[in-house]
Order: structure tokens, then C-alpha cells, then sequence
């Protein structure tokens, strides 16, 4: 099975939208369940967002997302609530490295043209370039994902990624 | 190959090939830590790789108990005692709950050396950049890998070189510099980019001023802070016993992002205020503003040289009436040399409270909260909302110097208007 390639429904967010509030401290504290934290998803940002959030929704954010803690229970109370992508015009780098560890696939791309319940796909071309398509005309140009990179989260991640190898596997 | 920065230079030999910015390397790090605040997770990510699994190299391997202690709730501890479990049973040097934070003590080890890899399951383990290393921090995932294979894949970033010049003057210290790095470049001005510290300013800076701007780094999203190993660095680590040195330098002619130029003669006393580490402005033009409490500790913040500039302020007018100090040591031999010199017998008379060695107050795990609508102005890195454990409370952030004299004066910023 692969990740790519994968379509759902864009959920927009602003920048800077931290880890604390895509899963805040106090309900951190309780627990660090994915299926409990995920009525919580992004609640101080908007409290109805969890209820909200359909499997296979895609969330699309500014600069910066997932900017503050490195906890990695902020990627995956996302994946918990069903989201398996995160598209934003730049993430902060422990974001970035825990999606892809724990395979919620993190794509680069200027988010401008994509709005609210905008339908998306996300798939590699003939040349194994990236591209987003809103399916309103606009097919974006994303920052490429390196093989490596692919082939761990089509494992579903790090760990399914050892499991299976038992150490890394490529020199590039 | 051609010219490499100092960042590729290092990260080509824990790769075992050449690499260059932008490439992703799979990586054998000489050194790995994780913390009670990390390890618990990466042991159950882990299991999920491979049940029962026994570390790779324990001989690399550092955990520090230092996020938890006595105050922070049997579940806490119940995830520490998971921690030393596992670092007894496999035989992982353990830095126990009281000795320090786990980045002071590898550093005062003399563990943390030119040249190596260094990779902590905590945010600021890009304070190894002081020395010399490649040091940035990883996920628990991540760390659940270096367990089991001693592998760690990064992306080798590109880097931004910031040109020192001059030296220190008056009341500015390190953690000024790196505030006036955080206003200027903002919080993201360095991500996914790693510093590299050169200039004749370098040379003026001691280590504790180093360990200060490497610890920093990640504040302005860079993925490390990294110092040129000179005769400060050498003599450093002779006294800390530390075994041959392996020192690389950033060819000339490597490829840099961007340059910044930065002359510390200029740099006056910054205060960051609340909630963004980046939303920094002098500390003299800031608004009057009521402090609670004082904190003076923390990976950033508390070392010999801290405590000595803030006693220096704190004993030429007292503790105001009203203004809570707390010192928090880093390390246990912080708090040896401080009882040793009389330091802390100063810090007690006039008022401070002393807690034992560890992360205490600064990220909320170590009870001690500060009140609900505190003001609190620290040393530590970072002032987000909520960060030390109650969401009401205001964090500013500043050196040592500055912290003491709102201590002193019970406020910040401008005079109280009349």
C-alpha cells in the first residue's frame, strides 16, 4: 500500500498554528491516547473542529505549523482524528520529522489557492514531481519527499519502517 | 567534493560518505541522550519495533531524569522509574532526579566533544554546538531507533553563518546576544538551518557564553548552534579530562544560505516578552511592569557565571519586598561550587529560595507553578503561554544581570510613572 496517492477535504488554518494548539498541556497531562485525545483535536482553536473532522480530511495551514513542543502526541492525536496529511507552506523541523516518523505525510507547498472544504489530491507525475490539485483548476507544485522518505511512510512509518528492516536500509 | 560548511563536514563523517546540504543522510551519532520527559515514549515505540529490544550501543547512550522530581505526581514518576529501569538494566550511563540537567552534565563531563554527532531526545540538545559538535535534538521515535539500530536519518541543512565581531560591554552578556539574534531573524529566521558562531568576536566569548547561544539556537527554529573548536574550547575540555579531540573547521570557499553580521560591542540588555521568545525589545524602553517571582536556573540559565552576574546586582540593593527568587542550580556541581565559593550562602541571606538541581519551574514538571496572573521574568529559553505550567501566568525572558535587577527593583522595563 502506498500513501500517494491521497485525496480528502481541506480543513484551513492559519500560521503558526503551535503544538499546543493542536493538543493542549492540560488534556497531555490525562493522557497521551490518540482515541481519547482526538475530541480535543485543534480545540483552542476552533472547540467545534474535532466533532467536525471527517476521515481522510486533509489539514492545510500557513507558515510554520506545529511550531513549539516536539511532543510527538501533537502528530498523532492528527492521525488519531484520521487525518493521514498536513499541507503547509513551511513546518517547524520537529513537526516535520515526527510526521514523517510516525507516517502522517507532511507536503510543502503555498498553501494560498486552497480553501476551506476545497476537495484535494495529492500525487506524484510521470516524473515523480509532487503535485496538489484543488480540483477548482490549480494543480500546485509541492517540495519534493525523498525516496527514503516514501518508501517509510507507505510503511506507515519509523517504527513499522524498523520493524520490518531493523535498521535504515538506504545511503541516500 | 567540494568546499563543506562545518555542518556538512560533520554530518559526511557520521554518515561514513560525503554529504551536502539538502541531501538526507542516514547517520551514526556518537552520542545519544534522551530524558525522563522523552524516554518513556520512545520505550514504547521500541517495543513496538522489536519486544524486549536491548540497545544497540549503550556505550552511547546518556538518559538524565531531570524533567520530573519528588513534586511532580506518582504518574511522573511512575514514566522516570520506566527510565532508570531501563538504563540500569542495560547498563546506559543514568543521570539520577537531583544530579542536574542532563545537558549541563554531559557537557561538564567533557562527553560532549569536537567533531561528534550528538543527538538528545529534548529540544535544547543543540547546546552541544558550543564544543564543537553537530548536536540537534530528535523525537522519541527517533530516539527508539538510535536504541535499536544506533541510527538516526537527518536531512543535512543548509547554514547560516553569523559573523561575530567586538566583544561584550557594560551589562550585556550572552543571553542578550541570543535574544537580539531572536528579534532580528524571529522565531522560524533560522529553520531548518543550522548556525555556525566564527568571527573575532568568537574568541571573546567563554564557554558558559557558548553553551548559552548553542542552547539558544533552537529558539530561532535552527536545527543547531554550532561554536569552531579554538583554544578556549581545548582548554575547556582539558580540565574536563576530556579524551582526544577530532576538531573539524567549515572549509573556505563553503556554501553558505546567508551571513549575519552581529558586533557585540553593540548589544545592550534585551527582555523578551511574553508569549514569544522573539518579541524582544530592550530591556530599558520596555513597559513598567509589577514582578512576582524571579527565577534564576535552567539549562540556559543556571551555571557559576549566571549566578555570580546576578548576585553582583542582587547585592547592591536587596530582594524587593513582595518578589519571589527562586535559584535552581543545573547540575549539583553547580550547587557544590556555589556553596563552595559562599555564593549560596549570599543567594539564602539575602532571600532566594534554592531548589534542588534539575529543570525545575521552567517547563511546569517540577511543581512550584507560579500563581495565577504572575509575572515572572527568568533565565530560561522560552515563554510560550502555559510553558511553566499555569496559562495565566506572564513569562520575560532575560540574562541573568537583568533578572536580578528586577528582582532588586520588584519590576521591569521604564521607570514607574509618576
Amino acid at each position: 500500500m502506498t500513501i500517494l496517492p491521497l485525496s480528502g477535504r481541506a480543513r484551513r488554518l492559519g500560521d503558526d498554528v503551535n503544538t499546543d494548539y493542536i493538543i493542549s498541556s492540560r488534556h497531555k497531562k490525562e493522557s497521551i491516547d490518540p482515541e481519547v485525545l482526538r475530541q480535543y483535536l485543534l480545540e483552542d482553536v476552533d472547540p467545534a473542529f474535532a466533532e467536525s473532522v471527517r476521515p481522510g480530511d486533509i489539514l492545510v495551514a500557513g507558515d510554520n505549523f506545529g511550531c513549539g513542543s516536539a511532543m510527538e502526541v501533537a502528530v498523532t492525536v492528527v492521525l488519531g482524528a484520521g487525518i493521514r496529511a498536513v499541507v503547509a507552506r513551511s513546518f517547524s523541523r520537529t513537526y516535520l520529522r515526527n510526521a514523517m516518523n510516525n507516517g502522517l505525510l507532511p507536503v510543502v507547498a503555498d498553501t494560498a489557492l486552497v480553501r476551506e472544504g476545497d476537495r484535494l489530491t495529492l500525487a506524484l507525475d510521470a516524473q515523480g514531481r509532487l503535485l496538489l490539485d484543488n480540483h477548482r483548476g490549480d494543480l500546485l507544485e509541492c517540495a519534493p519527499i525523498a525516496p527514503f522518505m516514501l518508501e517509510m511512510l507507505d510503511m506507515g512509518g519509523l517504527v513499522p519502517y524498523l520493524r520490518e528492516h531493523g535498521e535504515f536500509r538506504v545511503r541516500a | 567534493m567540494g568546499a563543506q560548511t562545518l555542518t556538512e563536514k560533520l554530518l559526511s563523517r557520521a554518515a561514513g560518505r560525503p554529504v551536502r546540504a539538502g541531501e538526507l543522510a542516514i547517520c551514526t551519532p556518537d552520542l545519544a541522550m534522551g530524558t525522563d520527559g522523552s524516554i518513556p515514549m520512545a520505550l514504547d515505540y521500541l517495543e513496538s519495533m522489536r519486544p524486549g529490544a536491548a540497545p544497540r550501543y549503550p556505550g552511547r547512550l546518556v538518559f538524565a531524569c531531570d524533567h520530573y522530581g519528588a513534586a511532580s505526581g506518582a504518574k511522573a514518576q511512575a514514566l522516570q522509574a520506566r527510565a532508570r529501569d531501563y538504563a540500569v538494566r542495560h547498563g546506559i550511563r543514568l543521570y539520577d532526579e537531583g544530579e542536574g540537567i542532563g545537558h549541563q552534565l554531559i557537557l561538564e563531563s567533557g562527553a560532549a566533544r569536537p567533531g561528534l554527532l550528538i543527538v538528545g531526545a529534548d529540544s535544547h540538545s543543540t547546546s552541544y554546538g558550543a564544543v564543537g559538535a553537530f548536536a540537534t535534538g530528535i523525537g522519541s521515535s527517533d530516539l527508539a531507533g538510535v536504541l535499536l539500530c544506533g541510527q538516526v536519518w537527518l536531512k543535512v541543512p543548509e547554514t547560516l553563518m553569523v559573523v561575530l565581531s567586538g566583544s561584550l560591554r557594560g551589562d550585556a552578556s550572552a543571553k542578550d546576544v541570543a535574544l537580539l539574534l531572536a528579534r532580528r531573524l524571529g522565531a522560524d529566521g533560522a529553520a531548518y538551518r543550522a548556525l555556525e558562531f566564527v568571527g573575532t568576536g568568537v574568541t571573546s566569548l567563554d564557554m558558559d557564553d557558548r553553551i548559552v547561544l548553542s542552547n539558544l539556537s533552537v529558539e530561532l527554529g535552527a536545527k543547531a548552534g554550532m561554536f569552531p573548536c579554538d583554544e578556549v574550547t581545548e582548554a575547556w575540555l582539558r580540565e574536563r579530562g576530556s579524551a582526544r579531540l577530532e576538531p573539524a573547521w567549515a572549509d573556505a570557499g563553503a556554501e553558505y544560505a546567508g551571513v549575519i553580521d552581529l558586533d557585540l560591542a553593540t548589544v545592550v540588555p534585551q527582555l523578551a516578552l511574553p508569549h514569544r521568545v522573539d518579541q524582544v525589545v530592550d530591556a530599558a524602553t520596555a513597559p513598567f511592569t509589577k514582578v512576582d517571582l524571579v527565577y534564576l536556573g535552567t539549562c540556559t540559565g543556571g551555571r557559576i557565571k549566571d549566578y555570580r552576574e546576578a548576585l553582583e546586582v542582587l547585592e547592591q540593593g536587596g530582594i524587593a519586598p513582595g518578589v519571589q527568587v527562586v535559584v535552581t542550580p543545573a547540575s549539583a556541581s553547580v550547587r557544590a561550587e556555589l556553596e563552595r565559593s559562599g555564593m549560596l550562602a549570599a543567594l539564602e541571606a539575602l532571600g532566594a529560595e534554592i531548589r534542588p538541581p534539575g529543570c525545575g519551574v521552567c517547563c511546569g514538571t517540577c511543581g512550584g507553578v507560579p500563581a495565577d496572573g504572575a509575572v515572572v521574568v527568568s533565565t530560561a529559553n522560552r515563554n510560550f503561554k502555559g510553558r511553566m505550567g499555569n496559562a495565566t501566568a506572564s513569562i520575560y525572558l532575560a540574562s541573568p544581570r537583568t533578572c536580578a535587577a528586577a528582582a532588586v527593583r520588584g519590576s521591569i522595563g521604564m521607570e514607574e510613572p509618576a
